[in-house]
């Protein structure tokens, strides 16, 4: 299933990054910035949905663009120009959302209970259920194993291509889209696990 | 209850995409070297600004902040923002580095000044608390003896005063000479807060002293170097010129190296 991305806007961001990796090949510091300006909303919300508290996807947002940084500054102008940021800059940000996970060996599941704080805040009625639904999806997300999340969040919250999450997770396609589908295939299940309870727990009332 | 619909997440994890803080554009800036942040800090000269970014300290200059804005406009010309305070790590490696200690791990950033220039920048940072070099010694030790002048100015644009302690390195004659952060009588101020006696050197130097050797261990040292200090004043011989010292027998401390730079002021 190829989803909206994949059309001309999509081939419009892939431009825009051949157009920048050009223009960090012949003057880093001078285009950073604007790598920066371009990346830093996707790179912080793979961060969010993997690590999930606010700052610590801040910290390694920061820390993804200045590992970038350091790296392009070692790499000859030729490596630079054809790199792809897209999957280049996600594999960054997985890699040490991976390294920090196993450095605090912190039980997953837990990061449910950081939300940002704007999305808990009280919203119009119109936009509450949508919210309601955005953090349910969100807390589910984050109960996924390490493996799954991360690949349900490069293809559905960033929206990379399985071509592309290939290049960035360092796995074969037919592996990464096997992961994307586990991952789907337990949020549903845990969606389905959570309607019951809320069932059980009506009829109950009701009883 | 009715069955649900097979439900599909893929549109609601779409939505999950944030907008990056507002803070982390400028926190890499800063984290990579592309901007910097400045807060105060204490010194021997009371109060001062130092600016820093993730490579190291790049600029230090006097509490006035139109100045030292100014002066970091001209010389670094990155933006620059004001920080509360200093990193506690960093204000910690400063003020130890002020101290004395010179093996405490403090990064400078001195991009796009020349090799000559961080060379005897380099060369300031390993003259000891409590001691002075002349710029002849400086400019020998980096292997370009002739070039006195050229250390002078080097030193004269020193981005980091007191850090890279400039302020160690006094003119070739023995008088104490000129200070970019507030001019000699604040060098004056920092060499005596240092453990030097600026006056008593300036007065030893008039006097035709430029060297101090021991008679016991007939070693010959710069009048401000530790091991001269320590010599007992029954024990002090006092030398003109190294060719002097020579002839009494004498040979150049190791850690001093008065050699360094002698046939300019001889």
């Amino acid at each position: 299933m190829q989803p909206i991305r994949t059309g001309r806007c999509y081939r419009g961001v892939m431009d825009a990054d051949a157009a920048l990796a050009g223009r960090l090949a012949e003057d880093l510091d001078g285009t950073f910035e604007a790598l920066v300006l371009a990346h830093q909303d996707r790179l912080y919300s793979i961060a969010l949905r993997i690590v999930g508290a606010p700052a610590d996807a801040e910290e390694l947002a920061q820390d993804a663009f200045v590992r970038a940084h350091r790296a392009m500054a070692g790499y000859p102008a030729e490596r630079i120009a054809t790199l792809r940021l897209r999957p280049w800059l996600a594999a960054i940000v997985v890699n040490l959302a991976r390294n920090r996970a196993r450095r605090r060996t912190l039980p997953t599941g837990q990061q449910g209970a950081h939300e940002p704080a704007d999305e808990r805040a009280d919203r119009p009625e119109a936009r509450h259920d949508r919210a309601e639904a955005t953090r349910g999806w969100a807390r589910r997300l984050a109960a996924l194993p390490p493996t799954y999340r991360a690949a349900v969040v490069l293809r559905h919250v960033d929206g990379l291509s399985y071509e592309e999450m290939s290049d960035a997770l360092g796995r074969p396609e037919g592996t990464v889209k096997a992961q994307v589908h586990r991952g789907l295939r337990l949020l549903r299940a845990a969606l389905e696990i959570e309607a019951a309870a809320e069932r059980r727990h009506a009829e109950e009332m009701t009883a | 209850m009715i069955a649900h619909e097979p439900v599909d997440p893929t549109a609601a994890l779409a939505a999950l995409g944030s907008r990056a803080p507002a803070t982390l554009r400028p926190a890499v800036l800063v984290a990579v070297g592309l901007a910097d942040l400045y807060s105060a800090t204490t010194s021997p000269l009371g109060e001062v600004l130092v600016a820093w970014n993730g490579r190291g300290v790049s600029w230090v200059g006097a509490a006035d902040v139109t100045d030292f804005e100014a002066g970091f406009e001209r010389s670094v010309g990155r933006p620059l923002a004001r920080a509360a305070t200093l990193p506690p790590r960093l204000a910690a490696a400063i003020s130890r580095r002020l101290a004395g200690d010179r093996r405490v791990r403090l990064p400078l950033d001195l991009r796009g000044r020349t090799p000559f220039e961080v060379a005897v920048w380099q060369k300031a940072l390993e003259i000891p608390r409590g001691e002075v070099r002349p710029y002849g010694w400086v400019a020998a030790e980096i292997g370009r003896p002739r070039a006195v002048r050229a250390v002078g100015s080097a030193l004269a644009h020193n981005p980091l005063p007191l850090v890279v302690p400039c302020h160690r390195v006094v003119r070739s004659d023995g008088t104490i000479g000129q200070y970019s952060l507030g001019g000699p009588a604040a060098k004056r101020t920092i060499l005596a807060a240092e453990g030097v006696d600026p006056d008593g050197l300036e007065a030893l130097a008039r006097s035709g002293v430029r060297y101090i050797g021991s008679d016991t261990t007939r070693i010959v040292c710069l009048p401000s170097c530790h091991n001269a200090r320590r010599i007992s004043p029954r024990h002090r011989i006092p030398f003109a010129s190294l060719a002097a010292s020579r002839t009494a027998g004498f040979r150049t401390c190791r850690e001093c190296r008065p050699g360094s730079g002698a046939a300019l002021v001889a």
